[in-house]
């Protein structure tokens, strides 16, 4: 545990001190390579903004309506009957919109039954499992003015469901 | 669909929001996010440029084409159609490894770079200069959907932030969690590629 933390505090020193060293090996001239590539980085940030004000409202908008909390309970009782507990779905329907509200409600998950309890487990899993579809898909999608999304969103909610289920099943067997 | 996708948000969340009463909260929210959105790309304009200034230094050096060169039987088998050395594959290779290492500051001007070049080589194969099936102009190519849909799975190995909050909340053992992450990644991450694969599949027929 402890080591894990001091590697994850590591790696981007680490990284950094790799990346330079290998370019000083490779006599590039690293200042004005950096700045090249910080100068493109800006340019995409500012190229994403529109997209991101665009989602953001939209996510803040759904949101604020209460229409999420309407769908998590109403998904929720019918979850429970494939044995998805309804108290993480949620967290498992916000996580797909925005990754800092997910985990406002993975405290809120901690707070109530416990971070080593079944439900803690589970929530820390399948956050761990899942990343945010809706910001995801837009951004990179839209930076490259592609609308007509085919089969994205189904893979892509397949593959959320999935890891949701195994955190269950996951948080189960570690209980 | 995105449009679709975005429309319906905002639709729902309005009539919703009327029918229960919330209509001021919605116009709160929709002033603030768009507020928070801006304070967020001034947040990822300095991580952001921080990256791709190093990630240039990291390809000037040949440090990505290493890379993607020790990572192509896995390339070659979340893409096969993509030919082998295409610029698209360096991209992709980089946005995986920060990923993997959970630096998604640094995952996404990789993944924006390898969107930029797979859009390129849909324009290729429109002119019939790649091989490959030719798609509307706006219309996500094959490579495009699996990217994403491989990058939405997530593959972060270690959550660290989610450490970071367990043992906050006073977990007797926070990181307990990491194998069990890492196999429920390995599943959502096997379901993300068998779908991608029973997709093309089914295209080609």
């Amino acid at each position: 545990m402890r080591i894990l933390l001091f590697l994850s505090d590591f790696i981007v020193p680490f990284i950094i001190f790799l990346i330079i060293c290998f370019g000083i090996l490779k006599r590039i001239q690293v200042y004005d390579t950096f700045v090249k590539g910080a100068r493109s980085g800006f340019l995409t940030v500012a190229g994403i903004l529109p997209t991101l004000i665009g989602l953001m409202t939209a996510v803040g908008i759904l949101r604020a309506s209460g229409f999420l909390n309407w769908l998590s309970g109403l998904l929720g009782r019918i979850t429970v009957c494939i044995g998805f507990p309804g108290e993480l779905v949620p967290l498992a329907v916000v996580r797909m919109f925005s990754s800092s509200a997910a985990a406002g409600l993975l405290l809120d998950v901690y707070k109530e039954y416990g971070t080593d309890s079944f439900l803690g487990l589970a929530a820390s899993i399948a956050m761990s499992c899942t990343e945010t579809i809706f910001y995801t898909m837009s951004v990179y999608f839209m930076a490259v003015k592609v609308t007509k999304t085919r089969y994205t969103l189904t893979g892509a909610l397949a593959a959320t469901g999935a890891g949701l289920a195994a955190s269950v099943i996951l948080a189960g067997m570690m209980i | 669909m995105l449009n679709y996708l975005w429309a319906g948000m905002i639709l729902t969340g309005i009539v919703y929001a009327a029918a229960t009463g919330r209509i001021p909260d919605v116009t709160n929210a929709a002033v603030d996010s768009a507020k928070e959105a801006v304070a967020l790309c001034v947040t990822m304009t300095g991580v952001i440029s921080l990256w791709s200034g190093l990630m240039e230094i990291a390809s000037a050096a040949g440090i990505i084409r290493s890379i993607s060169g020790k990572m192509q039987p896995l390339l070659k088998f979340l893409y096969p159609d993509l030919p082998a050395g295409h610029p698209a594959q360096k991209s992709i290779a980089a946005n995986m490894i920060a990923n993997f290492l959970g630096l998604g500051w640094a995952a996404t001007p990789a993944g924006l770079k390898a969107m930029e070049e797979l859009g390129k080589l849909e324009d290729d194969r429109r002119s019939g200069r790649m091989s490959g099936p030719a798609r509307r102009k706006g219309t996500a190519g094959n490579e495009m959907c699996t990217f994403l849909i491989v990058n939405i799975s997530s593959l972060q190995l270690i959550p660290v932030n989610v450490i970071a909050y367990r043992s906050q909340y006073g977990s007797v053992n926070p990181s307990a969690i990491i194998g069990a992450g890492i196999a429920a990644t390995a599943v959502s991450t096997g379901t993300a590629v068998i779908f991608c694969r029973m997709m093309e599949r089914m295209k080609k027929r």
